[in-house]
């Protein structure tokens, strides 16, 4: 029987790859990435430098990769990895790192520091240290689909409200509908908003599109555990129900890392190609803008910008439909000063949000959003992650600040023509 | 005696540990198993990689303010040792004679002072900061230090054997510089070699992405 320490030791050993290779080969120790990254800029703490973060996997690497390392382990004189080692970076893996990947962006060598803490992720879930908060979602996301808990009957409860306060009737199950949307749980008990624009924007657009009643949902608690197994398990519910639906094209919805999970990641975990498309809702808006089929009327005049999801924009690749959008119904869109791809994190990306033990440190390091906001005096703040729309809205509250935030689909929506 | 060890067989050594360490970490790298990856991309990764390593060699708008020291002190370490390494007048002639067959136009004595003052600048710097930085106090790894230390003796004594009235001072420096290619392969000086890769890992990953590194 292995023992905890053990088992991440293994896990570790198995998530080292080329890139892992190099990157650590390449490796100057220069601390650039510390002065990317908010949990470091905001608290000054060193522990926080992104690639201090991957020190489980460096050792692991050096011990079994690097001649020294094999040199010193052989004679006795490396200091073994204990569980402890593995308990202090739970803390600052989990608690101190949302995986924006805007570190990766600035190392000199190249190093994506992102890709190795998801990798040192495995590792810590492999030895059984996850966040309460994070493995609780993961076990409710398994049971019942939704990491909230929510199951098919909070999804009819959701859909009836929209019957009864907008009159819409939203397809469910309709096999052979060309779009299949998927929906975070954020979206069915919190901003139910969304339904109701895409239905609106859908209906206008006369695009066939279905959801579905057996898994809806878009979020993978598995991903942001590390958890490869499970997050597979959730990804191929969803292609389930595609392949039973006939779906030819899945729609992310405002979620950050659902987009990335469908898009950029799921293949890969499932190692396989996925039988249909996936797009994210910008990038269908912003299609359908452009194919004639989404009109507008009017704009929305206030002083606004736009925040960029990490996962969409650094990770994702959307970066301009959103702006394509925005240029259509607000005509005093500024842009933030670190915008796109050079972005500032909300702060409860890669799990933190599920994270209750990091409350504190998040709302501390909302304070560059807060210095980035503060520079633009905008009344309303625009986003297409209804994760990032939570986390702002907590950090605006926590920091008192008047500004309303609201998600592009929904401003889309509201000026439909 | 230790002339003709400096000149015969500790190069020799050298030379093969130098030019087979590297071979095999290099290998090492490709080798290993990489993960095909199954997503469609949005763009090339190709453009994405070439993209990435050159732009690796220019800091980010939105952070250079914040490293300022480590870029300036950087370039003038990397450049003052290049143009030390291939173009001050001995070294040509080293060269010339035990690997290419023929020279190039060497810098002056008064471009080589200018260099190495510049080299030795930046070394000194990167590793004050280094040592004082909170971070990089952190994360530097014992190699860091070593390989400072070695290359630092290795200029300190190449400018000692400048004038090259002296054959110890000379077989010195040579000894130095053999100490450092055995150590090379093994240590973080093969960030010199390894960056290709890295950058263009990371530049083909985004770049199938759509967003440039």
């Amino acid at each position: 029987m292995s023992t905890p320490l053990e088992l991440g030791i293994e896990m570790l050993k198995t998530q080292v790859d080329a890139r892992v290779e190099s990157y650590f080969s390449s490796c100057t120790h220069c601390g650039v990435c510390a002065e990317a990254c908010l949990f470091y800029t905001e608290t000054h703490d060193p522990r926080y430098t992104p690639i201090y973060k991957t020190e489980p996997l460096r050792k692991v690497w050096e011990q079994e990769h690097t001649v020294w390392g094999k040199l010193s382990s052989s004679l006795g004189l490396r200091k073994k990895m204990t569980e402890k080692d593995l308990s202090d970076w739970e803390q600052l893996v989990y608690d101190g790192c949302t995986m924006c990947s805007r570190c990766s962006m600035v190392c000199p060598v190249g190093i994506d520091i992102a890709y190795m803490i998801r990798k040192v992720k495995e590792g810590l879930a492999a030895a059984g240290f996850i966040p309460e908060g994070l493995e609780t979602a993961g076990e409710r996301a398994l049971e019942y689909g939704s990491p909230m808990g929510l199951t098919a009957k909070s999804l009819q409860s959701a859909l009836d409200a929209q019957k009864k306060d907008h009159g819409i009737d939203i397809p469910v199950d309709v096999a052979g509908a060309d779009y299949l949307c998927m929906l975070s749980s954020n979206e069915v008990v919190l901003y139910s908003e969304f339904l109701t624009s895409i239905s609106k924007i859908f209906a206008a657009a006369g695009i066939s599109w279905t959801l579905s009643s057996k898994y809806f949902e878009a979020t993978n608690t598995g991903v942001q555990m590390g958890d490869s197994g499970v997050a597979a398990q959730l990804l191929q519910r969803l292609v389930d129900v595609a392949e039973e639906l006939k779906i030819k094209t899945v729609i992310s919805p405002e979620c950050g890392h659902a987009y990335t999970t469908f898009r950029w990641d799921g293949p890969n975990i499932l190692g396989r190609e996925l039988p249909f498309d996936v797009v994210h809702i910008m990038e269908l808006l912003d299609q359908l803008r452009s194919e004639g089929k989404l009109k507008t009327t009017g704009s929305f005049d206030e002083r606004l910008t736009y925040h960029d999801p990490c996962n969409i924009s650094r990770r994702g690749g959307v970066l301009k439909q959103p702006r394509n959008l925005l240029g259509q119904v607000a005509p005093n869109f500024v842009e933030m000063h670190e915008t796109m791809e050079m972005n500032w994190c909300c702060g409860g990306g890669g799990g933190v949000s599920s994270n209750e033990r990091a409350e504190p440190l998040r709302l501390k390091v909302f304070d560059v959003k807060k210095r980035q906001l503060d520079e633009l005096n905008v009344t309303t703040l625009v986003t297409s992650c209804s994760n990032c729309r939570l986390m702002l809205e907590e950090g605006l509250e926590e920091n008192e600040m008047d500004v309303e935030v609201i998600g592009i689909t929904e401003l889309i929506a509201d000026h439909l023509a | 005696m230790f002339e003709q060890l400096v000149n015969g067989i500790f190069w020799d050594i050298a030379l093969i540990v130098f030019f087979a360490g590297i071979a095999w970490r290099v290998l090492t790298v490709l080798r290993r198993r990489n993960h095909h990856d199954f997503s469609q991309p949005r763009n090339s990764g190709l453009i994405g990689a070439v993209m990435a390593n050159i732009h690796g060699f220019f800091p980010r708008r939105e952070v250079a303010s914040r490293v300022r020291l480590q870029v300036i002190a950087g370039y003038m370490f990397h450049l003052g040792l290049f143009a030390l390494l291939f173009f001050a007048a001995p070294h040509v002639t080293f060269i010339a004679k035990h690997i290419t067959g023929f020279s190039w136009t060497a810098m002056p004595y008064w471009a080589f002072i200018v260099a190495s003052e510049i080299a030795f600048a930046g070394l000194i710097l990167l590793w004050v900061h280094r040592v004082l930085n909170p971070v990089t106090r952190l994360i530097s790894r014992r190699s860091d230090h070593i390989a400072t230390i070695l290359v630092f003796v290795v200029m300190l004594t190449g400018c000692m054997a400048l004038g090259e009235s002296s054959a110890e001072l000379k077989a010195f420096h040579r000894f130095t510089v053999e100490l450092l290619m055995i150590y090379f392969p093994f240590s973080a000086l093969m960030h010199a070699i390894m960056f290709v890769p890295s950058r263009t890992y990371s530049g083909a990953f985004f770049g199938r992405r759509g967003v440039n590194m």
